[in-house]
């Protein structure tokens, strides 16, 4: 590295990520090839194709990343990648199982989900590019605080919208257009964390202030409740017409966890959590499908022929793979419904065993982890709060469907990031990783290097003024 | 604000360890709990994921996996499923597994510590474990010759080597399909096997080795056995044969089956007692040993055993403490004597291997998947029931029976040579003391008598009237197994 000629300059360390990516890779070719061995269909006649085109995406990304924003975190890409083809690997599997289940049913093959979702790989990784090269400063998105707000409230409405919006496994959260279907909110999550980071950085020394307490417990002034009361409403809307409790749950935690960081008062956090438990009990007692979802969770084995029945062959596809798993393509993932959804982590954890499902966990908490490093290491405000922003979303969602799939919580339809079949939310992930690497490029960038977008501090006052 | 993240960063820290110490607790303290419960439907896919091995006679396969289309990968399969039922049992999702198929599922399954070294390379293959093969020790003529002839009847018929213990022969009748009770559907599994259930010829009980008969007067065998042993008899000895034996402390006489003297005169060798199955001669000799001496000797045949080949037998057993009455019917068989075809099948071969009783056994070998043998057993000593002189007298009395008695219909018999095989036999005839039921019939025979490659024991519980039905119905089916194992 060129660490020893000029020893100002930081490392890059994209060398490093290049070598996690092609290790990402190569978990990806062995994985497929164990699962056509396993369940001796062999080697699909397309592998090598789709295995050099995911490839090719990969060094592509990373080739951007090297040119666009050389001091980015090098972990973010390479989990980001892992996670993406363990998720292309499980979809095929559980394509494969298809597969045979309908041969044995004498049906008509159904029509593979791995390609889909590799044109869908494919567009986020456009997207990605497309976000590396237009936004050469995070900054630039803060001039847009109002108008992402505004398109986000748009977009988490559109499924509501006649015409366009569409229920799907009884959650209205999917809108349908010239035949496409997408989920409008994994892209209402990234406008809103802009909107909830610009807005915040105007209004967070007013926020912050304390007039009065109550039992000792500072509590903001009263015309300062207004914003966390209208996201709150807005939650408890997504929950009530919408049906969707996971989504709901994201934004109200993204926004209380942003705002405890602009303020740093903890006050915020008791206030939000007395709001969802104010909203929670409320919605069990008003809604039916909530109190379902609920009784589900405390006993799903009595529910099993019904309702629990998800849950209940989650919990098996787990207990089956054990420690060490099944071995890819030798459990029986394809036991739960919406395996390649939202029970993707039960498929993973069937046949990756503890091992595998420890491993992934692990691999969020690591990307959540660079993400907050990022945000500490920024140095404008607004930086800090949308990488905080945007990795407590991705925190929040993993927690909320991997805790759910175990049990740990209700059960609540949220996509798992990366893994999951679907395009909206593969997307959406993948914008968020080229955003944090943008900002992370930023943060780790040598402070006496050649600015290209000028002094920073004019450059922040400008946004400020508008 | 770097507090104030790190803070939460803190937070999404918590959350994610209770993840992990969840997914802990489901895969690893949870998993057997929730592998156990009934409408885990992954634990019964897993069984039928893997190839079970096959059990094997000789080179053929009498229980195979046949790979299958459908939601269970492999379906179990007995080519002549009824005639060997009663070596490989059966395999069931719903009823689990009997014979074989029960006691060597280790091996079939691929899970015995013996496939260590398989198991590591599957792990890194990452395939499907295969189960290992079993060889049995059952000639595979033989055994198809006792079933063509007893179907149809109700009986056992039961060979072994005698040099050796391996069992040549197990078939029983009725016997039952273990495809239909090894089939995929749980519905059809269920209605064939209550009706098996609710059978009264008992299609389920492994005939050969569970059923109790008394052995009648194919167990003159012991009594004779004893009488030579005591050191008092020789073959030559001459006994009392009178027509009417008049049972001590009683007033009830035992007839001979013919209603004559056993020999002009009432007077009879020990050998041609034996020939003639004279009824009074031995019971008469019963008494002179005594209850005990009769005991010791059926032991040391292997009555007052368990046998597990690996199989388990019922116990063969000798009254207890018999008055003298008692005694002497015990000796030609009857009153409370009862024995399997496994344990008369012994007593000749015992007599044939020149008095060494050798345990029965039915294993032959253990395979990997790959057919290379892991482990042959051995044949065993169970104990020696005469010293090789009484053996060859013993031996020299069968073949009496055969040329000079009852058992006229074994003569003739020839090797694979063209040889003649001097066959040593011996009849009986037992009432079974139920109500309504036939006369059990037996025919207990080794062959060749001095050095024999086979001893058999065939009974067929619902057989004629007289002793000489003894070779009538069962004798034919031994000829017939003798012939097949010679040839």
């Amino acid at each position: 590295m060129s660490t020893a000629e000029q020893p100002t300059r930081q490392r890059t360390r994209r060398n490093l990520e290049l070598v996690l990516i092609i290790i990402a890779w190569g978990i990806g070719v062995l994985g497929t090839l164990q699962v056509g061995w396993a369940t001796e269909e062999g080697i699909h006649p397309r592998f090598w194709i789709t295995a050099g085109v995911v490839g090719l995406l990969a060094v592509v990304m990373h080739a951007i990343v090297r040119w666009r924003v050389p001091y980015a975190d090098p972990f973010m890409l390479p989990i980001a990648t892992l996670l993406t083809i363990l998720g292309l690997v499980m979809i095929y599997r559980l394509d494969v199982a298809a597969v045979q289940r309908a041969a044995r049913l004498d049906n008509p093959a159904p029509t593979p989900d791995v390609y889909n979702q590799l044109i869908w790989y494919g567009v986020a990784s456009l997207l990605f590019v497309l976000v590396l090269l237009v936004i050469r400063d995070h900054r630039i998105l803060q001039r847009y605080t109002y108008t992402a707000g505004l398109l986000g409230v748009i977009l988490l409405l559109l499924p509501l919208a006649p015409g366009i919006g569409a229920t799907v496994n009884g959650a209205t959260l999917w809108v349908r257009v010239a035949g496409f279907t997408f989920q409008p909110a994994e892209a209402a999550k990234i406008l809103l964390t802009i909107f909830f980071a610009g807005y915040l950085v105007v209004t967070r020394d007013s926020l912050a202030l304390v007039r009065t307490r109550v039992l000792g417990i500072p509590v903001p002034r009263a015309r300062d409740l207004g914003p966390i009361l209208i996201v709150w409403a807005v939650s408890l809307g997504i929950l009530v017409f919408q049906r969707d409790l996971g989504t709901s749950l994201l934004f109200f935690g993204l926004f209380v966890g942003m705002l405890y960081i602009a303020t740093q008062r903890w006050s915020w956090l008791v206030l939000g959590f007395l709001l969802f438990a104010v909203g929670s009990v409320g919605a069990y007692l008003l809604f039916g499908h909530v109190r379902t979802r609920v009784q589900i969770w405390l006993d799903p084995f009595a529910y099993a022929d019904a309702g629990g029945y998800q849950i209940v062959q989650s919990l098996y596809g787990f207990a089956n793979g054990g420690l060490f798993g099944t071995g890819l393509g030798r459990g029986h993932p394809e036991l739960v419904p919406f395996a390649n959804t939202d029970f993707i982590t039960a498929a993973l954890g069937e046949e990756l065993g503890l091992t595998g499902a420890l491993g992934i966990v692990l691999l969020y908490g690591i990307l959540i982890e660079r993400g907050l490093r990022t945000a500490v290491a920024v140095r404008d405000p607004f930086g800090q709060l949308l990488a905080a922003g945007l990795s407590i979303t991705l925190g929040i969602q993993v927690f909320v469907i991997i805790g759910g799939v175990t049990r740990l919580i209700p059960l609540t339809g949220l996509t798992t990031p990366f893994l999951s079949y679907g395009g909206s939310s593969l997307v959406a992930n993948w914008v968020i990783i080229a955003l944090l690497l943008v900002i992370s490029h930023r943060a780790r960038r040598p402070v006496s290097g050649q600015s290209t977008s000028g002094s920073s501090a004019e450059f922040a006052t400008q946004v400020v003024r508008r | 604000m770097t507090r104030s993240i790190r803070r939460i960063g803190l937070v999404l820290m918590v959350l994610f360890l209770a993840l992990l110490a969840n997914v802990t607790f489901i895969q690893v303290f949870q998993a057997d709990n929730y592998r156990g419960r009934a409408d885990n439907q992954r634990v019964l896919l897993e069984e039928y994921e893997r190839e079970r091995g096959p059990i094997l006679t000789g080179p053929e396969a009498i229980a195979l996996s046949e790979k299958t289309k459908g939601k269970y990968r492999w379906l179990r399969v007995y080519p002549e499923g009824e005639q060997n039922a009663a070596v490989t049992g059966f395999y069931s999702m719903v009823y689990g597994a009997t014979g074989l198929e029960r006691t060597e599922n280790d091996v079939l399954s691929g899970s015995s510590d013996l496939f260590f070294v398989d198991r590591i390379q599957q792990l890194v293959a990452g395939r499907q474990p295969r189960g290992g093969a079993v060889t049995t020790t059952i000639d595979r003529a033989a055994q198809q010759a006792a079933w063509d002839g007893l179907r149809g009847t109700r009986g056992a018929v039961y060979a072994i080597e005698p040099s050796t213990g391996r069992t040549l022969v197990q078939v029983q009748s009725p016997s039952f399909d273990p495809n239909l009770l090894s089939s995929h559907d749980p519905q059809s599994i269920r209605e064939y096997y209550e009706e098996l259930l609710n059978d009264p010829e008992q299609p389920l009980i492994n005939r050969p080795i569970v059923a109790l008969n008394p052995p009648g007067s194919t167990f003159k065998l012991v009594t004779a056995a004893a009488a030579l042993s005591s050191g008092r008899f020789t073959m030559d000895s001459v006994l009392p044969g009178p027509a009417e034996y008049d049972l001590p402390l009683s007033s009830r006489t035992l007839r001979n089956w013919t209603g004559e003297e056993c020999a002009p005169g009432g007077e009879i060798t020990l050998e041609q007692a034996l020939a003639v199955s004279c009824n009074t001669a031995f019971a008469w000799l019963g008494n002179e040993l005594g209850a005990d001496a009769l005991r010791a000797q059926s032991e040391l045949f292997g009555f007052d055993t368990k046998f597990e080949t690996p199989l388990r037998a019922s116990t063969s057993r000798f009254p207890e403490d018999p008055d003298e009455p008692q005694t002497a019917i015990s000796a030609i068989g009857q009153f409370d004597v009862r024995a399997t075809a496994m344990q008369m099948a012994m007593v000749a071969a015992g007599i044939g291997n020149n008095g060494v009783v050798m345990q029965p056994y039915l294993v032959q070998e253990i395979r990997a998947p790959d057919l290379s043998i892991l482990r042959t057993f051995e044949p065993q000593e169970f104990d020696t029931a005469l010293s090789t002189e009484n053996a060859r007298q013993m031996q020299l009395m069968m073949i009496s029976v055969v040329e000079n008695g009852t058992a006229g219909i074994l003569q003739g018999i020839y090797d694979d040579e063209g040889n003649l095989v001097r066959v040593g036999a011996k009849t009986g005839t037992a009432q079974t003391g139920r109500e309504g039921d036939q006369p059990v019939s037996w025919m207990v025979a080794m062959a060749p008598a001095t050095n024999p490659k086979i001893a058999v024991a065939v009974v067929v519980e619902d057989g004629g009237q007289a002793e000489l039905s003894g070779g009538a119905l069962a004798g034919p089916i031994a000829r017939a197994v003798i012939e097949a194992a010679l040839q």
